[in-house]
């Protein structure tokens, strides 16, 4: 990067004084995007951690779940009834991809897994294609939530982005409860824990499992109808998060839902900052994050 | 002496070896190849994948132009090899080998995505075989490792964004802040906004840019707030292209600090991106809303053949069948005259939809770039935003 102030360490020059408000907006815009990212990540761990499965297919279910927004917004005329016509739909195509395919791979090798849900990814790229097309799709954002509050003279903030928040914390917390607070959770991590165990006190693991499966696939679904209005609806959508999904789990630790939001906030706080600060590494920061934390604890920060 | 019996493995395998290089071709002497049978035209384009479209549009343009001639080149019989390159860099030069070697195409029209053309460009230049670039915008093609064999028919990655500096200023946005992915394409894109907009005597305040193909913008939008200036110019395409003017909008910018961009920002977003894409300026070598007979007659002649309205791909892959039809008629259907072939693609006036262009030095149209506004989700043509705008060509010699 080239700049004016010439007497900088090159590396360095591009860091600027950054008055407060703009850093408080910064740092609102990361704890965001931190919280979008959690959303994306927690169907993956939960996924990983309950089951063992390496499920690249992930970003699939979040492109199904924004395809499903611009299909159902368009039918049913509101974002909020394609949300919940959207979420049991993907719940129920969970369920039947894990009758189907994925029961006979939990005990299989991680390699079958990934050549699966790899081969997973182009099926369901096609049959997008078939159904959706290739075109980039708008979803018009709800007339409720479609105002932006000024923050600054010339900035403001986008109402629905604040809702996307609401939403994310709301599913942490409503993870957090299911996982330590009910019998299902308790069943959950007895079966994650030692599953012949489980098995044999009578826990039945094989439905415990379904149940993991269909959450983890609609929480991404959930997650990719919720950024459709922002992030618009176009082909190969959930390729480009599956990367950043996977270092958040890897950062968190892998199956830990709590280290998947701390990771989540995280990587938001250092890719936002990255972007303005040091914008010439910005793309490395995240990976050199993730290989920091690697190298401190190899099991990620929180370990299941 | 002849004490060596010719043992019948030895002619077994003697025989079938010369079988297997006649098959491969390595025995056919070239020019009877060229004269007997149907003119072998390769397409190389992504059918599959994010460019998928593209692909297509530019097929039926170079059909279209092709069958407007009866659907002969140079009075020959034609045969079509599609590969499709899934817009996949790793797999450029094995697929353009596929058509080259395999299939033994006289022409290879390919591709889009800029990556994969670089794997095209290397074997282009290997093989000598006649190469139409009917997109990708890669400035190296037609600069330094320009070729005779070489020939772009849509533009070079800076073009569009050479002409917006001008039109900015002239509106008395002097002071800019320019946005783009960090990549090869967006770099060419700033390399040609940078030399337009210093020229017309406006400053860039700040270079902002985030990793390909990373869309969380609203850091840099925060940036772009605190900084005030009198507009910003960007590069984005593809899908992240709506994200980018919606987050712009969403984010009160819009009205307040006037968004410019290369036209691929507006090409084909104008339904996803909606309001937000409302009084946004691009510049472009083409625009739907052209007022010329020429081009309307083309949109209409599409739209017949194929049920769907042309883009500016479309206009690209009409162009390079024009430029296929013209070198091929000079020639008489053998393109292994190729120093007459390429005289003359090199002298040609191309009389495209997006108005007349001809062939620069480096083998890169020299054509007019229009200026457009998106008014009631359309691209609006306003203007000639530069008048027929070559690439420097920097570095290119041939031969």
């Amino acid at each position: 990067m080239k700049s004016k102030g010439g007497t900088c360490l090159p590396f360095f020059s591009a860091l600027h004084p950054m008055d407060f408000p703009t850093f408080l907006i910064q740092l609102l815009n990361s704890v965001q995007y931190g919280l979008l990212l959690f959303m994306l990540a927690a169907g993956l761990t939960l996924i990983f951690g309950i089951m063992g499965v390496v499920n690249l297919a992930h970003g699939s279910f979040y492109m199904l779940g924004a395809y499903l927004a611009y299909s159902l917004s368009a039918q049913l005329g509101s974002l909020t009834l394609a949300l919940l016509v959207g979420a049991l739909l993907s719940v129920g195509f969970g369920l039947a991809l894990e009758w189907l395919l994925f029961r006979h791979f939990y005990k299989r090798d991680h390699l079958d897994q990934v050549l699966l849900t790899f081969g997973l990814i182009y099926i369901f790229e096609e049959l997008r294609s078939m159904i959706w097309g290739d075109d980039v799709h708008g979803v018009a954002i709800p007339a409720l939530l479609g105002e932006s509050i000024p923050l600054t003279a010339n900035l403001s903030y986008p109402v629905y982005r604040l809702f996307m928040s609401a939403v994310c914390v709301a599913l942490a917390l409503g993870l957090y409860l299911l996982i330590s607070k009910t019998r299902l959770g308790m069943k959950i991590r007895a079966g994650a824990f030692n599953r012949d165990m489980a098995e044999a006190l009578g826990i039945n693991i094989k439905l415990i499992h379904a149940i993991v499966f269909a959450i983890g696939v609609g929480l991404a679904a959930v997650a990719g109808m919720i950024a459709a209005p922002v992030s618009s609806v176009y082909p190969n959508m959930g390729s480009q998060v599956l990367i950043m999904c996977f270092v958040v789990v890897v950062i968190g630790g892998i199956g830990s839902v709590r280290g998947a939001l701390i990771s989540a906030l995280l990587v938001g706080l250092v890719d936002t900052f990255g972007k303005v600060l040091l914008p010439s590494v910005s793309g490395m920061l995240v990976y050199m994050l993730m290989a920091a934390v690697l190298l401190w604890k190899p099991e990620g920060l929180f370990k299941q | 002496m002849n004490s060596t019996p010719t043992t019948r493995r030895l002619v077994l395998t003697r025989s079938a070896a010369v079988i297997g290089a006649a098959s491969s071709g390595l025995l056919l002497p070239e020019l009877a190849k060229a004269q007997s049978g149907k003119l072998r035209v390769g397409l190389m384009l992504p059918y599959t994948g994010t460019f998928a479209q593209l692909g297509v549009a530019i097929e039926n343009g170079v059909r279209l132009a092709i069958n407007e001639q009866g659907g002969k080149l140079g009075g020959r019989e034609i045969e079509y090899f599609k590969v499709d390159d899934e817009s996949e860099p790793s797999k450029g030069i094995e697929n353009a080998n596929k058509l080259v070697q395999r299939d033994k195409v006289d022409v290879l029209i390919g591709t889009v995505h800029s990556g994969v053309q670089m794997g095209i460009h290397k074997v282009a230049r290997d093989s000598g075989v006649l190469c139409l670039i009917p997109n990708a915008g890669v400035h190296m093609a037609t600069r330094a490792q320009c070729a005779p064999n070489v020939f772009r028919t849509s533009f070079s990655n800076s073009q569009p964004t050479r002409a917006l500096g001008a039109a900015m200023v002239a509106k008395g946005h002097k002071r800019a802040v320019w946005i783009t992915w960090k990549y090869a394409a967006g770099d060419e894109a700033f390399e040609g906004f940078k030399e337009g907009y210093l020229a017309a005597g406006g400053t860039i305040i700040k270079e902002l840019g985030l990793p390909f193909p990373n869309v969380e913008f609203q850091a840099l939008l925060t940036e772009i707030a605190a900084l005030k200036p009198d507009a910003v110019a960007c590069f984005f395409a593809g899908g992240a292209s709506a994200k980018f003017m919606i987050d712009y909008a969403a984010a009160g910018l819009k009205d307040k600090i006037p968004l410019y961009g290369s036209g691929f920002l507006t090409e084909g977003m104008l339904d996803a991106a909606g309001p937000a894409a409302e009084g946004v300026m691009t510049t472009l070598h083409y625009g739907d809303s052209i007022e010329t007979p020429r081009n309307k007659a083309f949109r209409l002649e599409y739209a017949k053949a194929y049920k769907m309205q042309p883009d500016v791909y479309a206009v690209q892959g009409y162009d390079t069948g024009l430029l296929l039809v013209h070198g091929a008629n000079a020639v008489k259907g053998d393109l292994n005259n190729k120093a007459v072939l390429y005289k003359a693609m090199e002298t040609v006036t191309i009389d495209s939809p997006r108005g007349k262009w001809t062939m620069s030095k480096s083998h890169n149209p020299i054509q007019d770039i229009y200026l457009r506004v998106v008014q009631n989700k359309e691209n609006k043509v306003i203007g000639v935003a530069a008048k027929a705008l070559a690439d420097s060509g920097a570095g290119c010699k041939m031969g």
